[in-house]
């Protein structure tokens, strides 16, 4: 498992115009079948981040390599074919005037024989649970079901690496949940490296590792344990801590000892409902 | 209410014209529009005329939305109706009309034309009723493709076109949203004298433009991301498909024509 899929070594980048730096010297690896978790508030470069890594934008300095390949102009489309993009709005991604339009769309980019697309089309479509919605318009769908129909495209593609960049925050509590139980499943299924970007950190304690952005540059990197050992800090780079840490937090405060230090709300519902046995 | 407008348009039916393919009817269409010129009496006419109601026969579309796609059109019939009456000057005087006079040839002219426009207008609208936008694009796509050797953006076109449709309910729904967020601000769209009316479009307007440009903006990235890079070496999803029925219709196109031939004068 730890070996790195992806690499960034000292990447710098700068939008046209704009003083600062929007990353500066950012260097880490994301490994194989891991699910990464880059957290960061508005502005911290973390969408830029997502922008690189698909050569929708190039670095200004610094290194970016991607299944092997070196990124720059000649392998562009190599490395866009290997990292399937789920993006915020789920209106603004679907390109095609039905489901199964839209899923075919990547397919068709790629030259793929029509056989094979039927087939591949019905395939993804069954893994996020939208084979009933084939010839369904974006309008009627939910935003959730919109997202799914964006995984599904994605997941046509076969890629080994998909980007949520911010793909659940225009969702309510439930399309939320559907997607990324549904992105949970396949990262499983098919051994995928799972990149989330997100300012959402109730998603992002999921993940295997978080990396936390702020002004451009790597803050803190571990699992989410360790990340929200932090409190107070997080709190200061703008980011909203989960529900269930707050309440550990206050109940530390209160003298009430608990196991670790992150803990899901589930696991904090059990932890307090046998506190007194473990006494 | 405004979906309806262009939506409302195609009616589903399980006929043989809506199962015809969309490159033959986009073919008949435009044969239609040259053929319906060799007509120039009233045997001729009656041809076209009821080749035009046979062909709604087999399309199984009720006359109401017929009459729907007429209605905008009909003054502008009577209006060349009227012209026409009007204006010739050949052939005997039927009758006066306080100081004018109405000619033989001029009421024949009235009426000749009046049904071309009208047989014309009943058959566009057949196509658009049968077949939904996204078939014409994809019929329009496959027949204008040997315009891709003078470099004419035959693929780029499609594209464009099936975006929009695309996003048409989308930027609806937007329309509808902003109107809400304006009018609950105070601005009022349907009353009002009409100077003030056209200036409380801009509200509207504005906000609906930066969206569509940040949309388009981000479509465009999506796009790209899918692995979009132009028409070349793309393969199609839709597949059109050209059956018995097509060829037979084109055949009764062209039989349609030697008769017009034969009988016009």
């Amino acid at each position: 498992m730890k070996t790195p899929i992806v690499s960034l070594k000292g990447v710098t980048f700068q939008y046209d115009g704009q003083e600062r730096n929007a990353l500066n010297h950012v260097s880490f690896d994301i490994y194989d079948g891991e699910w990464l978790a880059i957290v960061g508030h508005n502005g911290s470069g973390k969408s830029t981040m997502a922008k690189l890594l698909n050569g929708l934008q190039f670095p200004k300095d610094g290194e970016i390599t991607v299944c092997g390949m070196k990124l720059q102009e000649e392998t562009i489309w190599d490395i866009r074919s290997k990292i399937g993009m789920v993006f915020q709005n789920p209106d603004n991604q679907f390109v095609g005037t039905t489901v199964q339009d839209d899923v075919a769309f990547g397919l068709e980019n790629m030259g793929i024989p029509r056989l094979e697309m039927v087939q591949r089309v019905e395939d993804s479509l069954k893994k996020v649970k939208m084979e009933q919605f084939l010839h369904q318009e974006p309008h009627h769908l939910s935003g959730g079901q919109k997202q799914r129909v964006a995984i599904a495209s994605v997941l046509a593609l076969r890629p080994a690496i998909i980007i949520l960049d911010e793909a659940t925050s225009m969702l309510d509590p439930r399309g939320r949940e559907e997607v990324l139980e549904t992105v949970r499943t396949l990262k499983d299924e098919k051994s995928l490296t799972v990149i989330s970007i997100t300012h959402d950190l109730e998603e992002a304690a999921k993940a295997d590792r978080i990396i936390v952005m702020n002004k451009g540059e790597v803050f803190r990197e571990g699992t989410p344990d360790e990340i929200f050992s932090m409190d107070e800090q997080l709190v200061q780079l703008g980011l909203d801590i989960p529900f269930s840490v707050k309440m550990a937090k206050a109940f530390r405060a209160e003298g009430i000892q608990l196991s670790k230090h992150y803990l899901s709300e589930e696991e904090l519902v059990t932890e307090l409902w046998t506190y007194r046995s473990r006494m | 209410m405004m979906e309806k407008m262009i939506f409302g348009r195609y009616v589903p039916a399980d006929s043989l014209v809506h199962k015809m393919d969309p490159r033959s009817k986009l073919t008949i269409i435009f044969l239609f529009v040259c053929v319906i010129f060799l007509a120039n009496n009233w045997q001729t006419y009656a041809i076209i005329g009821i080749y035009t109601f046979f062909m709604i026969g087999l399309s199984r579309i009720p006359a109401r939305f017929l009459y729907g796609g007429l209605k905008p059109v009909l003054w502008l019939v009577i209006f060349t109706f009227l012209l026409q009456i009007f204006f010739t000057r050949e052939g005997t005087v039927l009758f006066h009309l306080g100081p004018l006079k109405i000619y033989e040839e001029g009421m024949k002219m009235g009426f000749y034309i009046s049904f071309r426009f009208f047989f014309l207008i009943l058959m566009t609208s057949l196509l658009t009723l049968t077949t939904t936008p996204i078939e014409i694009t994809d019929g329009l796509e496959t027949l204008l493709g040997p315009l891709k050797k003078v470099r004419f953006p035959v693929h780029e076109m499609a594209l464009m076109m099936s975006i929009s449709l695309r996003f048409i309910p989308t930027l609806m729904q937007e329309t509808d949203k902003i109107m809400k967020a304006q009018i609950a601000r105070g601005v009022e769209f349907a009353s009002g004298p009409v100077k003030e009316r056209i200036k409380a479009i801009i509200p509207l307007l504005i906000p609906l433009f930066v969206s569509s440009f940040k949309r388009a903006e981000e479509l465009a990235i999506a796009m790209e991301a899918r692995g979009y890079r132009g028409g070349e070496g793309r393969t199609k999803y839709r597949q059109l498909s050209w059956k018995m029925v097509d060829t037979l219709q084109l055949v009764f196109l062209a039989i349609i024509t030697v008769l017009l031939i034969l009988f016009r004068s």
